[in-house]
């Protein structure tokens, strides 16, 4: 426990290191659907309209799934 | 051709810069601290009543609150939080300058009397009817709510339980801005199509010929069906550029814009409430099959699933509401902060050097931040479109084997 007293101190409040693992884990998601969204587009350049929405769509709604962590966390 | 291009592009580049100046310039004027607007003397400071935290009501934010902050703000230096919190936060007035602000109507419903209050907020700077201007929100006065025993300074205590504010506030003006616009655009828009019946579009008719067939031929017809989309597309217009004008006005940083009409999550709450309304009023036997009685499922898994399609019929626009509502607030919670960065580093105005040194640091980040927030006004009302788009074409969808 000593190690999270001392992350305490430095980061202020343990709502805010939630968030932070929030972010952390939209990043990796985000990141994966860019990922293959690029090699789609990069394997047939026609469908790329489609892929782009569908790219958005679905990056909203991993962010919206974030941004309940960190509603939560800023609101405690 | 080349000339025509070319044109386009110096019109362009010129906007690109008018709008980077206008974005970036005036946010340093909004983000300023009104110290002089508190009139209380110093030594009240001390006077922390921390008995009274242990039974402080979650409504009720008692003074202690506001006398920590200023404290802080005192003896550290520039505390950023209040100042962006006050920023993200409705008003009663358009904070301009530090202490001249534009009064915005006040109308309230007093529980206690029982009769209306209403004024300009400017008549509640000190005071009227037992209610009071304190930092841009309305507040009853000492003497008038007898239950609440809140934590008085200057005669004012922060029991916001005993009255209901009908007042036209910061987003309330916006919204009603937004449709104004709204309602002069998409009028003359209209009496052109009809004025100009076979002839090419002009003007104003041009460009919004290609957000609407947008909004048309991307969002409506691919998800709901070219039969049925015609019934929702005034719906689904409505919301895709109410809530653009609404992100938009937010991020220019003064009057008529500067209000975060999408962060109070009442607003964001009521347009879910309507995408709710819309899906399950219009939602064929179909649909209702699907949620309670799936079909082409064994009987446990059909028994299995009911309870979790139910709870998914309210948790999508839920997650609905908090997307819009999180976004645009964490946008203007993340300009605000880097404008605070440049009071973080002049010390609150004591260092000259610190406020240029934090101001070479801020200014292109908060450029940069800006514009992305550009692009998340329109994904975010494109996402919101989209997703009840979705919703409602999952709602009128003929079953198919």
């Amino acid at each position: 426990m000593e190690l999270l007293t001392v992350l305490l101190e430095i980061t202020g409040s343990i709502g805010v290191l939630g968030a932070g693992l929030a972010v952390f884990g939209a990043g990796l998601g985000i990141g994966k659907i860019g990922s293959s969204a690029a090699e789609s587009i990069a394997r047939q350049p026609e469908a790329s309209g489609d892929i782009r929405t569908a790219m958005i769509i679905t990056a909203a709604l991993i962010e919206g799934a974030a941004l309940f962590a960190i509603v939560t966390a800023l609101i405690t | 051709m080349r000339q025509i291009n070319n044109q386009i592009l110096n019109w362009l580049k010129c906007l690109g810069v008018f709008l980077i100046i206008a974005l970036a310039i005036p946010q340093f004027a909004s983000a300023q601290p009104g110290h002089e607007g508190h009139n209380h003397p110093p030594g009240q400071h001390h006077n922390h009543n921390h008995g009274k935290k242990a039974n402080k009501n979650a409504n009720e934010k008692t003074l202690a609150d506001y006398n920590d902050a200023h404290a802080a703000a005192e003896s550290e230096g520039f505390n950023p939080t209040p100042t962006i919190m006050h920023h993200i936060a409705d008003a009663n007035e358009f904070h301009v300058y530090k202490n001249f602000s534009i009064p915005l109507p006040v109308i309230l419903w007093d529980r206690m009397n029982g009769k209306f209050i209403t004024g300009l907020s400017s008549q509640f700077k000190e005071g009227k009817d037992g209610y009071k201007l304190y930092h841009g929100a309305i507040v009853p006065m000492k003497g008038n709510s007898a239950k609440k025993a809140g934590i008085n300074m200057s005669g004012v205590n922060l029991g916001k339980n005993t009255f209901w504010d009908f007042s036209i506030t910061k987003n309330v003006f916006t919204i009603m801005l937004a449709a104004l616009i709204m309602l002069f655009v998409f009028l003359t828009v209209a009496k052109k199509y009809k004025q100009r019946v076979g002839k090419a579009p002009k003007g104003i008719q041009s460009f919004f010929e290609p957000l609407i067939t947008f909004v048309r031929d991307e969002i409506a017809v691919p998800n709901i069906g070219k039969a049925k989309a015609d019934k929702f597309l005034p719906y689904l217009m409505t919301v895709f550029f109410f809530i653009w004008i609404i992100n938009m006005l937010g991020l220019i940083p003064f009057f008529p814009g500067s209000a975060n009409v999408t962060g109070n999550i009442a607003v964001t709450a009521i347009l879910a409430i309507f995408t709710l309304l819309v899906v399950n009023l219009s939602g064929n036997v179909n649909y209702w099959k699907h949620i309670f009685w799936m079909p082409d499922v064994p009987v446990p898994v059909k028994i299995f699933l009911m309870p979790i399609e139910l709870i998914g019929v309210l948790t999508k626009p839920f997650a609905l509401m908090i997307r819009l509502f999180a976004n645009i607030t964490a946008g203007h919670i993340i300009v605000l902060s880097l404008v605070s960065l440049i009071f973080i580093f002049s010390n609150n105005g004591l260092s000259a050097g610190g406020g240029v040194g934090g101001a070479a640091i801020a200014v292109p980040f908060v450029l940069f931040i800006s514009v992305i927030e550009l692009l998340v006004a329109f994904l975010q009302a494109f996402i919101f479109t989209i997703l009840s788009a979705v919703f409602i074409g999952a709602a009128v969808e003929e079953a198919h084997h």
